[in-house]
């Protein structure tokens, strides 16, 4: 479903991903971790063009994306939700707005229709009352999951999740990562950049360790955390376990 | 000579309160229009000035406000105001109230643009980034998500800049335009007392500018009370 090839991306004089392939087909849940400054997070804005690739291909459904015009990029974000760290919601509109906003503006949906599945996404996450609240009135929790269900209202086709526990207190982690578990258990494709290693162990069906701008190693899960063969990896897994 | 012979003089012999009145309006005037032209201006350079500084494009159009900018804000308004008379329009034959209006406004433009601008760069980067996320392009996601958060940030610094303005075009009187303030000078200059027709103009435009800062408080006021962020 998405291909990565030789991809390389710098920030000024600083390269941030030095060459990365990396294949994710439909239904997959890959996990990315690794230490700050590894490059995860880019490589994931990567993928849906919020930072425009150096070098190297980046395919989604068969096409290459990285020499797309503005408006086609547009239209395949359309198909791609991304979650972010500090959830990013419209503060100055509803929560329903939030949600019906995108799919409302870009012509895919009639109010009446986006409102109907802003409901039913509204369920799905738990905050079926939320409608008419302002994001203000929201708990860090409660924001993230409203940011994933906007993401949904979009019926993409994969999601990406930028440290989407990140910024939580600690005890609102859970709910979210309780909706995401859902989510993949619907067999939505995922690309989930995070810290929380109990969700990849339970969740991902592959995980990349990140550092110095390179995929370092993948395996499945089990294999992942029990037999670690990189020493970055094993340094790594030594501090975070 | 006591104060109701003074007051008499000043403003009830040969009707002369009307110069203030007529002044009064042709001040108004001039402050409505230039408000107008000036919001009208400065929104255009400011959304120019932050779509270069978003996404590196209209650069030609961003060196010609930035041009702008640095000529309006760097020379004093009565030297613009004198230019655009004989100068820019020194050889039609036209009202000039509307030079005037030109003038102010395009001078309150400048001023209205940094405004904005920096209201519109106020609005952290990732709302922007989530309206790009979903598939909004450059115009919608300004439009719907950018803008209306920094307008209600620079609300109350823009109703200022029109309070600003309305004192500015007491200038106006280099261009020979009977406002407010050359309406009093009128009146000193044939009654040959100074106190009372200066006086008042000073006290018209208190009042107004403080009658218009109390519409600011409160709408800062309301601003505030519902903050939903």
């Amino acid at each position: 479903m998405i291909d990565v090839k030789g991809l390389k991306k710098s920030f000024g004089e600083i390269e941030v991903l030095k060459g990365i392939d990396e294949h994710i087909d439909k239904g997959e849940k890959v996990v990315i971790v690794g230490p700050s400054g590894s490059g995860k997070s880019t490589f994931l804005r990567c993928l849906n063009l919020m930072e425009k690739p150096t070098e190297g291909v980046i395919t989604f459904d068969g096409r290459d994306i990285t020499s797309l015009k503005d408006k086609e990029i547009d239209r395949v974000r359309m198909r791609m939700g991304m979650v972010f760290q500090h959830f990013n919601l419209f503060p100055h509109l509803t929560i329903r707005k939030n949600i019906t906003l995108a799919p409302v503006k870009l012509k895919l949906m009639s109010q009446d229709e986006a409102d109907a599945k802003a409901e039913e996404l509204l369920k799905r996450v738990g905050l079926p009352d939320k409608a008419e609240e302002y994001p203000s009135r929201l708990s860090g929790g409660q924001k993230q999951r409203i940011a994933i269900a906007r993401a949904l209202a979009m019926n993409p086709e994969v999601m990406l999740f930028d440290e989407p526990t990140s910024a939580l207190d600690p005890e609102m982690v859970g709910e979210v990562l309780e909706l995401m578990k859902q989510l993949a258990a619907d067999g939505m494709t995922m690309v989930v950049v995070t810290h929380e290693m109990g969700f990849a162990r339970e969740v991902a069906s592959r995980v990349l360790f990140m550092a110095e701008g390179y995929v370092m190693e993948q395996n499945e899960p089990e294999k992942f955390f029990a037999e670690p063969k990189n020493q970055r990896l094993k340094d790594f897994l030594s501090k975070v376990l | 000579m006591g104060f109701i012979d003074s007051f008499k003089q000043n403003f009830i012999e040969q009707d002369r309160w009307k110069y203030l009145l007529d002044g009064l309006k042709t001040t108004l005037v001039i402050t409505a229009f230039a408000v107008l032209l000036g919001m009208l201006l400065g929104f255009l350079v400011a959304i120019v000035r932050s779509t270069y500084l978003k996404t590196g494009k209209l650069r030609i159009l961003n060196a010609l406000c930035r041009v702008y900018l640095t000529v309006i804000r760097g020379t004093p308004m009565v030297v613009q105001l004198l230019i655009t008379y004989f100068v820019i329009f020194g050889s039609v034959n036209i009202s000039k109230t509307f030079v005037a209006i030109m003038a102010f406004g395009i001078n309150s433009g400048a001023y209205v643009a940094e405004i904005v601008r920096g209201g519109i760069m106020s609005v952290d980067n990732g709302q922007f980034e989530a309206g790009r996320s979903l598939g909004l392009n450059y115009r919608q996601t300004m439009l719907y998500i950018v803008m209306p958060q920094a307008l209600k940030t620079v609300l109350p610094s823009l109703a200022n800049e029109a309070i600003v303005l309305l004192k500015e075009t007491s200038v106006a009187g280099y261009i020979a335009i009977a406002d407010l303030t050359k309406g009093g000078d009128i009146i000193r200059s044939q009654t040959f007392s100074p106190f009372l027709p200066l006086i008042s103009v000073a006290v018209i435009y208190l009042i107004m500018v403080m009658f218009l800062t109390s519409l600011v408080g409160r709408l800062e006021r309301r601003l505030s009370a519902n903050d939903r962020r």
